[in-house]
């Protein structure tokens, strides 16, 4: 049967097909990026959410204000500042929280969710390599994620400024000034902490993707556990709390590495503390971990070729 | 040109073997219909050639290693798993849109041509579809890829008769012709008799028969033998016997149907008679077939 034994001479290479073959395989990298964004929509729907709710709550703030920037322009001009700021601080607080909530969430299902609903067995009947997956998979949290979490929070922080100007202003008092409230100073801190957060955290991403790509079931548990039973050993066998530290450390190293001092209370990214690019990249644990988040990565590649859908 | 070739291809699951040694070459231009009950092995070989997993033994499709190239492998073939497969999320003209963007060889304007009649939706979700609506899509993105192999594993699993037809009906008007190679896995067997250029049994792992349509009408011929013929046709060796409302029907493999025609009324059998005789009811009496 299904023996034509004459027929077996090649064809000769079809000269349209090579042609349309030579197209960049980063067409199928960003169109797998944007199908990410169509499939995980609360990696913007999220922190619009939130930047919605903020805004409501400082117009619904916003009588109050009058009465608060007297007070606060009596103050010395640093502690001014630091006042004025407070709700563009704040909001930029909210919007990474949400954000990084829907990095965890988004991390544990990118390559879980696809075997679950076996959509993975389409995916792989389309010239799509399990390298540009991954790839465009591990482009949401490396890219996608700091650069809405910048653009939210920025529009937000405008949004802010006009409400409150419109406010002081019908109250006969003055706008922030430029040294009150340095917004592209801010909005420089905000983009420089947010590079140097994720780039720091990418063995954290790595790992993520890694455990969504390996799980049968429950990734949040296999994500945390392992970690977390090491901290439990370690104290209760040698009394000690290096694992926990070296965690912690993986975890807000950033803030500390990156910036001149450590950070007022608990702003990720403080704008009045100087930003040390120089002493960021001379830092062994951003190298290290950059490191470590690639051959994550590479096992991801290799488990999503092997792993058969659930 | 071969399509598809195996050697010795073996793949197992732990303890479990699930192709057990195939031997197998598929030539372009042939519909092939792999038939075999559940757990014989056939998806698993189809996943193997697809570069779904990885495999013991000799296997090339289009002249590449699919487990090593199966992204470049996918440029040239399309699969059809089960209706179930389809992101469920997707919006039709993301879908639409994303298989563009990624594919070299797709055309959207036949896509858009091969949806026209279906009265699917653009706007609607993968998931707001019926099933059969589902599978029209997977065809319609399918056949608007200019591919050289397509592989249909069970694909009109849980579809009603209309659509089944109809799916059937549409490959073969509008999509295949002879420089297509389709290669079909179904339990529906009769349904796509008329289809089949090529027919091949599969059973634990290892393929128990494989021969073109126009060699099974050829070889097997089965007799409803009269009652007072019917020591005369036992001696004739047939492959299987069966009763239905007190008639005999003898299944013969290799003999003269002129020689039967004197025993009772001679025919063709269906696909899914043979394969009975083959492969054997239960699982005890098996008979081992000869190829």
């Amino acid at each position: 049967m299904i023996r034509e034994a004459d027929a077996v001479t090649d064809r000769p290479v079809d000269v349209q097909a090579a042609a349309s073959e030579s197209r960049p395989s980063t067409w199928a990298y960003l169109w797998s990026v944007r199908r990410e964004l169509w499939e995980n929509r609360s990696i913007y729907l999220a922190p619009l959410a939130t930047a919605g709710i903020l805004l409501v709550g400082f117009c619904v703030g916003a009588a109050r204000l009058p009465v608060g920037r007297r007070a606060t322009l009596l103050l010395d001009p640093a502690l001014q500042r630091a006042r004025i700021e407070r709700p563009y601080d704040f909001a930029l607080g909210m919007i990474m929280l949400t954000t990084m909530l829907v990095w965890l969430f988004y991390c544990l299902d990118a390559l879980y969710g696809e075997r679950r609903d076996r959509s993975i067995l389409f995916w792989k009947s389309l010239p799509v390599s399990d390298l540009t997956a991954v790839l465009s998979k591990a482009t949401i949290p490396l890219a996608i994620l700091p650069a809405v979490t910048f653009a939210v929070t920025g529009v937000t922080q405008v949004l802010i400024l006009l409400t409150s100007t419109l406010v002081l202003r019908m109250n006969g008092l003055p706008a922030a000034t430029e040294h009150q409230l340095p917004l592209i100073q801010l909005w420089g801190a905000m983009l420089y902490g947010l590079m140097a957060m994720t780039l720091w955290n990418a063995p954290i991403y790595g790992w993520l993707l890694l455990v969504s790509a390996w799980a049968r079931r429950a990734t949040l548990l296999w994500a945390l556990v392992p970690p977390l039973s090491l901290v439990a050993l370690e104290k209760i066998a040698f009394q000690t709390n290096y694992i926990f530290s070296f965690l912690r450390w993986r975890g807000v190293g950033w803030t500390m590495e990156a910036f001149a001092s450590k950070p007022r209370g608990t702003l990720m990214i403080d704008p009045m503390n100087p930003i040390a690019p120089a002493k960021y990249l001379s830092s062994p644990g951003l190298w290290i971990g950059l490191l470590v988040a690639a051959a994550f990565l590479a096992a991801t590649v290799r488990l999503r070729r092997h792993r058969a859908p659930l | 040109m071969t399509c598809i070739e195996a050697r010795g291809l073996r793949k197992t699951f732990g303890a479990t073997v699930a192709v057990d040694g195939v031997d197998l070459r598929v030539e372009e231009g042939r519909i092939l219909g792999i038939i075999g009950p559940n757990g014989a092995g056939k998806s698993s070989m189809l996943h193997a050639i697809l570069g779904l997993i990885a495999y013991e033994g000799r296997l090339e499709g289009l002249g590449l290693d699919p487990w090593a190239r199966r992204d470049q492998l996918m440029r040239d073939v399309c699969f059809i798993a089960d209706v179930a497969v389809l992101p469920r999320w997707m919006q039709v003209t993301q879908l639409l849109d994303y298989v563009a963007g990624v594919h070299p060889r797709f055309d959207r304007a036949k896509a858009d041509h091969f949806l026209a009649p279906t009265g699917i939706r653009r706007a609607s979700k993968v998931r707001e579809l019926s099933k059969g609506m589902v599978i029209q899509l997977h065809l319609a993105l399918v056949m608007a890829i200019d591919a050289k192999l397509l592989v249909l594993d069970e694909p009109t699993l849980g579809l009603d008769i209309l659509v089944r037809k109809q799916f059937y009906d549409s490959l073969l008007n509008d999509y295949f012709d002879r420089s297509r190679t389709i290669v079909v896995t179904t339990h529906e067997v009769g349904e796509i008799q008329d289809v089949l250029t090529d027919v091949l049994f599969m059973n634990r792992g290892r393929i128990v028969l494989e021969c073109s349509m126009d060699d099974f009408e050829a070889r097997y011929t089965e007799v409803m033998v009269k009652p007072e013929q019917l020591a005369a046709a036992r001696a004739l060796q047939p492959i299987h016997e069966r009763q239905v409302f007190g008639r005999s029907f003898l299944l013969f493999d290799r003999v003269d149907r002129n020689r039967l025609a004197a025993l009772g009324e001679a025919r063709t059998p269906s696909i899914a008679e043979v394969f009975v005789a083959v492969v054997g009811d239960p699982p005890g009496e098996r008979l081992e077939i000869v190829r």
